[in-house]
């Protein structure tokens, strides 16, 4: 399952980004495709994306909102917060496990041979913090003069834009590195920061900062595939505890809102006790379920 | 003979179904808007700000 999850990653990293004549055009793809939202964090100014970052559609809208709403055009990000909602429903963070290319280049730096670490559990907790700040209020309110929000989490903060999209423009475009000053160096010790972290644990970048991972989270419960756990089945082994790559004890927390249901744990369960399911209904090819000590007369 | 219950009863979940539909009409509702548009204007551009460029 892990080398299927392995091909899907790199078939989602291909289609978002699959404008391939850049080193040409030196440019970024302008193309109707654009008008599709992007499921992983991949972002919109990387020049062989072809489908736009929902984080940084969404700050821009927040941060027009007033000379939209001036002008009688209700942009309010309803198109695509719909768009990142019905991603979520279906699937929730399962995204983030098999269809952002961020996700997969940290699990690559991961394989890095080095001493391995975890990640303090609390500090998921900043996810959420910047999806309500740097996404969503600071856009909204923090505006200047002629009413203008900034795009907070990709101007300051976002190491996926300076590494999909900072980094190439300077090398396609040499009359921009006349425009390099603090702020870009100061993404650029995000990026570092966070590469060097993903070397020696697993996908820092997602379980403490993304504000994409912290929308498809909020969705853990309702989502419509989901893990779930067989009780009577589980011997609570902690066998899924060693092999989670996002820290989750999935035998004590089965709707867990880190799950990124990347299905590593199904694998190291000993007794099926974990199986995918949609809408309720397992999957086929699943075990059939026997309770234990059943005795037949 | 007992029977055997081998097989647990299937409750589907109306909760995703739900969500997807209430998504679905916001995601229309901005269709008919017409914030496509607006979206696709902005990611043709390249933001240099955004990719902390200028």
């Amino acid at each position: 399952m892990e080398f299927i999850r392995k091909w899907v990653q790199a078939l989602f990293f291909l289609i978002t980004n699959g404008y391939w004549s850049f080193p040409v055009s030196r440019g970024i793809y302008q193309g109707p495709l654009k008008v599709i939202c992007s499921p992983g964090l991949n972002c919109y100014s990387c020049p062989a994306a072809t489908s736009y970052c929902p984080l940084g559609a969404l700050q821009q809208l927040m941060g027009g909102i007033r000379l939209a709403l001036e002008n009688g055009q209700f942009y309010v990000g309803f198109y695509v917060i719909g768009a990142m909602g019905i991603l979520g429903s279906f699937v929730g963070r399962m995204i983030c496990g098999w269809a952002c290319p961020f996700g997969l280049f940290q699990e690559l730096l991961h394989k890095i041979p080095s001493p391995k670490f975890g990640i303090w559990r609390p500090l998921r907790f900043i996810k959420y913090a910047m999806l309500l700040f740097m996404v969503v209020l600071l856009p909204l309110f923090a505006v200047d003069a002629f009413g203008f929000g900034q795009t907070w989490f990709c101007k300051y903060i976002c190491p996926a834009g300076t590494l999909e999209a900072g980094l190439p423009m300077i090398i396609l475009q040499p009359g921009l590195r006349a425009s390099l000053g603090l702020l870009f160096l100061n993404k650029l010790v995000i990026l570092v920061f966070f590469i060097g972290w993903a070397v020696l644990a697993s996908r820092p970048f997602c379980r403490t900062a993304c504000p994409l991972g912290a929308f498809y989270a909020l969705f853990s419960k309702i989502k419509l595939v989901k893990l779930r756990l067989d009780t009577d089945r589980c011997t609570n082994c902690e066998a899924c505890h060693d092999v989670c790559p996002m820290g989750v004890h999935f035998n004590e927390s089965p709707e867990d809102m880190e799950c990124i249901s990347c299905l590593a744990c199904t694998k190291a369960c000993n007794f099926n006790a974990i199986s995918l399911e949609i809408g309720g209904v397992p999957l086929a090819g699943q075990a059939p379920y026997k309770p234990p000590n059943v005795q037949l007369e | 003979m007992k029977k055997n219950k081998n097989t647990r009863k299937v409750t589907i979940r109306k909760a995703p179904f739900i969500a997807i539909f209430i998504f679905f009409v916001l995601g229309a509702v901005g269709i008919s808007l017409g914030e496509p548009s607006r979206v696709l204007e902005q990611a043709t551009q390249i933001c240099l700000s955004c990719i902390g460029i200028g």
